[in-house]
This record gives structure tokens, sequence and C-alpha cells, in this order.
């Protein structure tokens, strides 16, 4: 054989090879989606490889929304997702023939953060919230005693979620009532860690972030009771969170399975063991389990294969977690 | 001329210019050296053989950066072996070759242009042309071409400066003694020119390793706990490609998500990372920069 010729044979073998190993990742279960959602599914994926050996599981990042975007393209298994699907999203499903279960896996509460220097804000309304945050306060209301009377003649110094994060739309659509309004002369930041300093240095300082921040950070940081539906004023925490007292900052989150890819044992399997080790592993990352109820409700969403979401392609803010498993579920959005 | 009429002056200028640029490489360097200490200072309980070797995990203290560490240089490597033997024949093309007419004007223009692109388009380029249309899926592949692509242009703008600087004599020379275009460029251009095209080759990898955002937009994850098929196989042919199908991620990714966590030991784990991109980067640099000093011993004018 000429020179030439082993050249072109040995190209030729790295080219099958190529091929040959193509099959590779059968055993694969893809995820994508929010930042929120993805300690948990983290914690899960870990748990399952070493009780699975053999069986693979990926989660990327690209948020609720650009999760759904890989989901309805088919490219991912589950998508996680701090909001309930979109209208937009539900149509996109539909063209492309995706059918997906809806599964509440956990809570998320936002928390209301000042100063442990303060010492005159002993719970807030979510009047009072309105007050600060809508889109009219901006530039305008800048001391704490425009918001209350009784509270002192201080500037007032906020730091918010970033624009794009699900945290600043869920904060919004229940304070404000509607998604993404509010005003903008306060420090922003997608990187909650960054809120936590500035609430944690500034003594004027009011702050929302995600439960999980506040608890890794207890002893910088002090939580305002939020005055709830029945006029009582609440502290975040577990307990008042999972018995839905704690309203209406707090929301469930979600994981969307692909109907088909449950035909997968690897899939199917991954989903099972997400709703029964996910509420110790929930705690352990720091966010709020569902009551046990609600993990049987969607193990059997699971089984029947039940496809549809209970929102109908609109969020909603102090929706009982009882109130959402009853719901009937639907594919075609509502009006 | 009042400079030539105040000698004194003159030399007090020189001093003051020189005092300048101390100044300002002091500054540079001390910068990069309060960065790095800063880095090391957080990161050094978490630097251990565990670290390298371990994947990521929800525990701060058992989560390690080996798929990133795999996930980088495998990119890396499709970059390289994509973007500097195209880049510099490239350079060589519009240097050595291409006549100097309108045409070669316009895509000297376009490449100096396309240097200049934000990370951020070439991933969606990239999302668009590789992901989609080429169905290259999500890959290693993948993300060595975008990478490729975006320091295409900085390979080949250092190639052709490199070109530049080599005086016209040698050419001449050359050709003088009867050699044709390709042996001219072969024998002469390009060993001569070999210090400034790898010092370019530096500046493109040390800028493909950091990018982040074009990785994320072609879909690098965020948690694989597992690495991509081995390049080589125990049966023949013993080499496989499959590796470059591989789903991926890379360290600045794993770095950004450990940063944002609400426990504060991931934030550790997150200047252990840089520091482990750091020495990935400073080695790849002192690779080039030993190549280089080879490549310079034998000159001889």
């Amino acid at each position: 054989m000429t020179r030439k010729k082993m050249r072109q044979n040995a190209a030729t073998l790295i080219f099958l090879g190529w091929f040959a190993g193509a099959a590779f990742g059968q055993a694969l279960v893809r995820i994508d989606g929010s930042s929120t959602v993805y300690p948990i599914t983290e914690a899960v994926a870990e748990e399952f490889m070493s009780a699975n050996p053999g069986m693979q599981v990926v989660v990327g990042i690209s948020g609720t929304g650009g999760g759904f975007k890989k989901f309805y393209r088919g490219e991912t298994d589950l998508s996680n997702a701090s909001r309930p699907i979109q209208v937009a999203e539900m149509e996109e499903c539909k063209k492309a023939g995706i059918e997906y279960i809806e599964l509440p896996i956990a809570f998320d509460a936002l928390t209301v953060m000042v100063n442990p220097a303060n010492t005159f804000v002993e719970s807030m309304t979510i009047e009072d919230l309105r007050t600060i945050w809508s889109p009219e306060a901006q530039g305008k209301i800048l001391k704490w005693n425009q918001v209350r009377s009784e509270w002192p003649d201080q500037p007032l110094a906020l730091y918010g979620a970033g624009t794009d994060s699900g945290t600043f739309d869920y904060f919004t659509e229940a304070v404000t009532g509607k998604a993404k309004s509010s005003r903008g002369d306060f420090t922003a930041s997608e990187d909650d860690n960054v809120l936590v300093q500035g609430v944690s240095k500034d003594k004027n300082a009011l702050g929302y972030f995600g439960f999980a921040y506040y608890i890794e950070n207890q002893d910088k940081l002090k939580a305002v009771p939020i005055v709830n539906h029945e006029n009582k004023p609440v502290l975040p925490s577990e307990a008042s969170v999972m018995d839905g007292s704690y309203t209406p900052l707090s929301r469930p989150i979600f994981i969307y399975v692909n109907r088909k890819s449950l035909d997968r044992p690897e899939v199917r399997k991954f989903v099972e063991f997400y709703l029964k080790e996910g509420p110790a592993l929930t705690r352990e990352v720091r966010y709020v389990p569902l009551p046990a109820g609600a993990y049987k409700a969607a193990m059997e969403r699971v089984a029947k294969g039940q496809i549809g979401t209970a929102y109908g392609g609109h969020s909603e803010t102090g929706l009982h977690i009882d109130e959402l498993l009853k719901r009937p579920l639907s594919t075609e959005p509502r009006k | 001329m009042l400079a030539a009429a105040h000698p004194r002056r003159r030399r007090w200028l020189d001093a003051a210019f020189l005092l300048l640029g101390a100044a300002l490489i002091v500054l540079s360097l001390g910068t990069l050296a309060a960065l790095l200490l800063d880095l090391l200072r957080d990161g050094l309980s978490r630097l251990s053989l565990e670290f390298l070797t371990s994947f990521p995990s929800r525990k701060p203290d058992q989560a390690g950066v080996k798929s990133a560490i795999v996930g980088t240089c495998a990119v890396m490597f499709v970059t390289a072996v994509t973007a500097l033997p195209l880049g510099v024949a490239s350079g060589i093309y519009l240097e050595e070759y291409a006549r100097k007419n309108w045409r070669t004007a316009i895509i000297e223009i376009n490449i100096a242009n396309l240097a200049g692109v934000p990370s951020i388009i070439w991933g969606l380029m990239a999302l668009g042309l590789l992901v989609y249309a080429l169905g290259l899926k999500r890959s290693i592949l993948t993300a060595g071409l975008t990478l490729g692509l975006l320091v295409l242009p900085i390979v080949i703008v250092a190639t052709r400066e490199a070109i530049r600087a080599i005086p016209q004599g040698i050419r001449e020379g050359a050709y003088a003694l009867g050699a044709s275009r390709w042996q001219t460029v072969r024998h002469h251009v390009l060993p001569y020119s070999m210090s400034g095209i790898l010092t370019g080759a530096i500046i493109a990898m040390s800028r493909a390793i950091g990018e982040t955002a074009p990785l994320i937009t072609i879909g690098a994850l965020t948690y694989i706990a597992f690495l991509p098929p081995s390049p080589v196989t125990p049966s023949p042919p013993f080499v496989s490609l499959s590796w470059l199908d591989s789903p991926f991620t890379v360290l600045p990714i794993q770095m950004f998500n450990w940063v944002s966590r609400p426990d504060p030991r991931f934030h550790a784990n997150a200047a252990a990372a840089g520091v482990v991109l750091m020495s990935i980067t400073l080695s790849m640099n002192a690779l080039a920069i030993l190549l280089r000093y080879r490549s310079r011993r034998v000159i001889r004018w």
C-alpha cells in the first residue's frame, strides 16, 4: 500500500469511527430553562445519576423563555420554568405537536428585605409596596416618610431584580398588577448576591429577591413581614409558604415534561425520581417543598399522562397550591 | 526648531516619558496581580486535586470542575485546529498572493470589521447556521467552530502584520535564486514571521477561552456530570471523533453559575475555577512563547 493510500484509509476509518460513535447519548435526559429552578433540578440530576449508573442527565440555564424555545423545538425532554407556560409558547407547542405535562415541584418565595439597622419597619402591605415600586413613583417617592408618614424622613434606597428575570416579572405582577410594570430608578441586578450586598451595607435600603438568598444571609438582612389577604403580617418561612399564608409573594415553580419523552425509560424514571426525592432535595438547596399531597397529585398526572396547563397561558399571583391542583388542565389558551 | 534648541528640556521630556511608561506598566500589571491575588485568596482553600477531578455538585465542598476543564480543552482544540491554519493561510494569501485591487480592499475592510463584531452576534449566527441549518447540534464541534470564527479575523490580521514586517529583500533574494512563490513563502516568509503569528495565536486563543456569551447562545450546558467519549478507542480504528458530538460545558459558564448561587461557599468554588482558567490560559501562553523563542532562534539573516 502506498503511503498516500494508507493515509486515505486512515481518514476514512476516523470518519467511520465518528459515525459509529454517533449512537452515543441514548440514555440521556436533556433539560434546560429557568435559573430559579436550576438548583433543584441539578440536585435531583446528581442523585439520579448516582442511583442509576448508565443514565445521563444534562441541565442548561437559558431562562424560562429560552428553555421553552428549546422545548417546543423538541430539543429537550424537560423544561425548568419559574412561571407557567404562556399563550405564545402554548401555541408554538401545538404547532410543533409537542404535548406537555405541567408539574409544580416547589415554591419560590420572594422576600422583601431591609437593613438590620432599620428598626421602624415592622411590616408592609402590598399597597405600601405598590406606592414604592409603581412606575408613577419614579423620581417622586424618594423618602421613607412618603410611604407612611410615621416612618422617618430618610432617603429610600431601592434594590430589585434585573428586568430579564422571572423574579422581576412575578414581583411586579403581584405588586403593581402588571408584569414588568415597575419604576426604573433602582439598583437592579440579575445576580441576587449583588442585591444582598447592597441591602446589607445600606441602612436606608429596601430590596426584594429569592428566599434562598435570604436564608443564606440571615445575619446581614432583615426580612419584612408582608400583610396577607387575611390582613395578617406574615414572615416568609417554610411553614408560612407551604400553608399558603405567605401570599401573594410566593409562587409555585414547575417542570414541564414532553409527553413523548416519557416513553423513554430514562426520562420516565427521572421524572418519578424527581417527584419522590424532590421534597428532601428541595429543602437541601433552600427552597420550600410543596405539601406532600401535591407530589402525589403530580405523580398521578405523570402516570395518567395528563397533558396541558392549569393556567391557560396566563400567570397568576396568590393562587393556593390546592386550588391549582384541582383545576382542569387544558392545552387551549384561556381568553 | 524648538526641541533642538533646548537639549536639557529634551532630555527632561525623555525622562518624563520613560517614567510615564513605567508607571503605566506597573499600574496595569499591578491591577492584574491584585485580581489574581484576590482570586487566589478566595479560591485557594478549594484548590485541590479533588476539585479538578470532581463533577459539579449541589454540595459546594464536593463540587469540581472536571467536566468544565475537559469541555474547555476540547472546545479550544477544535478552535485552534480550525482558526489557526485557516487564519494563517488567509493572511498569507492576502499578503503574498492576492492582487491589490478593489476586491481585496473589500475583503480587507470586512476582515477588520469582523474583528469588532460583538461575540453575542457570532453566537446568534452560529445558532442559526451551525446548529439549525447545518444540524451540528449543540455540541463541542459547534462551540469550537463558533469560537474559531470569532477569533479568525484576529489571526488573519496578526499574520498579515507579521508578514509585512519581513524585508522585501528576503523575498527578492529567494526569487533571485530561482525559488517559486510557494517556496519563498514556505522557506522564508513563514518561518521568519512565525513569532508574530504565534503572538497573534496567543491573543486569539486567550480571547476564545474566556468567551461565555456565544457558547450560552448555542446551548452550552451548566450541569453535566460525564465526559465526552474518549478520542482513543481500544478497538480499530483506535481513533474516534464522536467526542465532537458531545454536549459540554466550559469553565467560564461553570464560574458564572457558581458566582450567582445563594450559598457563599459556592463563591469560593467560582474563585478556584477562575484560578484554574487563568492557569490554563497562562500555560497556553507559555507554550506559545516557548515556540516563539525557538522559531526566533533559527532565524539567520
